[in-house]
């Protein structure tokens, strides 16, 4: 155990009163990173579960290895249909070239590799400039730097298009750890999800790379709308004369952002923190119900102008960002809601909202980033009711 | 006395500054702000009538019955408004025009109101004069910051002057969007609360509750 003696070793330094006093996070989340924390509470009562906050937020990190692989694989076979199209360019293309692995969307290691150099440049980027910030918070105020922040970035780096550049991907992350997370106290004390805060951020503030129709497939020329965006101006059913299927969306053969495009790969995360009972399954039942009612209620109204309003809740469940928001965001337990009822009210809201915003708002062809920060911000008064709610019949039933 | 009245009029800019400590004129903050030009012609519009409505309302302060001194005040407010949205459509048509309803909205600015009745009503004319405009100043000190951060980052300019060449003339600088948006205001006026009350840690407010930790059980 020479690791741990080392650690054992240059501990005192960064306990009170050690030359390093100030730099402890650090020294904490190197230690908590590689060893389980040893602190234990002083009073009653001891609980005891292997569920710590460590242990929840690596399990939602691995719950995402499916759509990360999709997300790499995706992203390259877009880009590389569409060089068969438009030729290739850049220094990506230099480096699969040198490497001889060609541009075949038909092979799946060069769509891999290609993904890969779309991903990793975003994803550390999104891991130094948001880790900056959280190490910089965690000094100043004297918290721990949390695990919180891999999943944070993580997601972050998934629902970004692959085309953003990278000064605006560490913009959004600052943004995110610092105005979503920090300024409120730090990791469960955040009322909005970071990761999405970032992102509407970006949204708001460099609308032509994060929106429209160049910025999906990461090739110079090619324009190509999303299927939401299609499906907005056209209606549902034109998606088939562009060649996608729903089982295309549903696997996630779309473009779109990197990591939101396979329903499947979501649903393969769900099935996993579901199992290990991270994700709260009255959130995911809430946001399923307010979702199809609304869109069953808007298709059986209908509408002549509005190609949305036909669009069966099936396809709004496979476009956009809706399976990724609804498995890793809605879920999300600190930013929702926290009584059991409220859960439900919580994600029936999110369910609502996202139709809503798809279909009766023109300018929002996608709307799940939107519905869970509108969620986010009413869960509390959600709460609140509930609990008042349980007080008033208790006391009914008492008087 | 003299020395009173300095630091009625300096300390209304950090130490009791309207819109940072006591959280008023929000709206026309968030609205008017997207422009170094148009934020400063607010600033003077808004001091001009914190000043001399408070002047007039504390001229006739013993005259004013209390049961309806507040649509007295409102109607000499109201009457400066006026006057400032007039002077603005004779001389600065585009700037007026930018402002539109936000210059008739001073009469509601809470600021001006809240001048009257905490202090006019009970202050002689001049030091009510004086108060008024450190409001204006420390109201207009805010806006300008805010101005100044949305204009420079959001368009690339100060006072209309390229600072920044931007993309779509073939500089660099790419535009933040979200600055030119009124909901950024917040961020910003947030971001200046938490810097305010950094530099002069008197103005945290006490904690309405207490986290309990484990150990306090």
């Amino acid at each position: 155990m020479g690791l741990r003696d080392f650690f054992d070793r240059i501990e005192p330094h960064f306990e009170k009163g050690g030359k390093w006093e100030r730099l402890f996070p650090i020294y904490e989340m190197v230690e908590s990173f590689l060893y389980t924390p040893k602190t234990v509470t002083t009073a009653a009562p001891h609980a005891r579960s292997y569920i710590d906050m460590k242990r929840i937020m690596t399990y939602v990190v691995l719950a995402t290895i499916p759509c990360i692989l999709m997300a790499l694989y995706n992203t390259g076979y877009q880009t590389n249909l569409a060089i068969a199209e438009f030729g290739a360019s850049g220094w990506r293309a230099a480096i699969i070239d040198a490497l001889g692995i060609g541009f075949n969307p038909a092979n799946p290691f060069a769509n891999l590799m290609h993904g890969l150099l779309y991903f990793l440049p975003i994803y550390i980027t999104t891991l130094v400039a948001g880790g900056i910030f959280e190490v910089i918070f965690a000094t100043v105020r004297r918290h721990e730097v949390n695990e919180g922040f891999l999943v944070s970035s993580m997601l972050y780096a998934l629902i970004v298009p692959a085309t953003t550049p990278l000064w605006q991907v560490a913009l959004g992350i600052i943004f995110g750890v610092v105005i979503g997370k920090e300024v409120f106290g730090g990791t469960g004390k955040n009322f909005l999800n970071p990761a999405l805060t970032g992102r509407a951020f970006l949204y708001f503030a460099y609308p032509a790379q994060l929106s429209g129709d160049s910025v999906w497939v990461p090739v110079d020329g090619f324009t190509g709308a999303t299927a939401l965006a299609v499906s907005a101006s056209e209606g549902f059913q034109e998606l088939a004369a562009r060649g996608m299927t729903w089982w295309d969306s549903f696997l996630g053969f779309i473009p779109g952002s990197m990591g939101e495009t396979s329903t499947l790969a979501c649903l393969l995360g769900l099935v996993f923190l579901l199992a290990t009972k991270i994700a709260n399954y009255r959130m995911v039942v809430g946001c399923l119900a307010g979702m199809i009612g609304f869109s069953l209620l808007l298709n059986w109204i209908g509408s002549d102008t509005n190609p949305m309003f036909a669009m069966p809740w099936y396809w709004h469940l496979v476009l956009g960002g809706y399976a990724f928001g609804l498995v890793f965001m809605v879920t999300e337990p600190v930013s929702g809601a926290h009584t059991n009822l409220g859960r439900y009210i919580y994600g029936a809201l999110i369910g609502f909202m996202v139709v809503m915003i798809r279909v009766i708002n023109p300018a929002f062809p996608e709307g799940m980033m939107l519905a869970i920060l509108f969620g986010n911000v009413f869960a509390p008064l959600i709460d609140y009711f509930v609990v008042q709610a349980n007080i008033k019949r208790r006391a009914k039933r008492h008087a | 006395m003299a020395h009173k009245r300095r630091e009625m009029l300096i300390d209304p800019l950090v130490d009791n500054n309207p819109i940072t400590l006591q959280v008023l004129g929000i709206c026309s903050a968030l609205a008017v702000t997207s422009s170094l030009q148009v934020s400063l012609v607010m600033a003077i519009a808004v001091t001009l009538v914190t000043g001399f409505s408070s002047m007039f309302i504390s001229m006739i302060r013993n005259q004013i019955p209390s049961s309806i001194r507040i649509i007295v005040q409102m109607v000499i407010i109201a009457s400066l408004v006026i006057l400032v949205d007039q002077t603005l459509k004779a001389y600065a048509y585009e700037i007026s025009k930018t402002l539109s309803v936000f210059v008739g909205l001073i009469i509601t600015n809470c600021i001006v109101m809240g001048r009257a009745e905490a202090f006019a009503m009970k202050n002689p004319p001049i030091d009510s004069f004086i108060d008024g405009v450190g409001n204006g100043l420390g109201y207009g000190l805010i806006l300008m910051s805010v101005g100044f951060v949305r204009e420079l980052f959001g368009s690339g300019s100060l006072f209309g002057v390229t600072i920044f060449e931007t993309v779509n003339n073939g500089g660099w600088y790419v535009p933040n969007g979200l600055l030119l948006l009124p909901p950024s205001a917040f961020f910003i006026i947030g971001l200046l609360i938490w810097g305010f009350r950094t530099w002069k840690p008197g103005q945290v407010e006490e904690r309405e509750y207490k986290i309990q930790t484990i150990e306090a059980h």
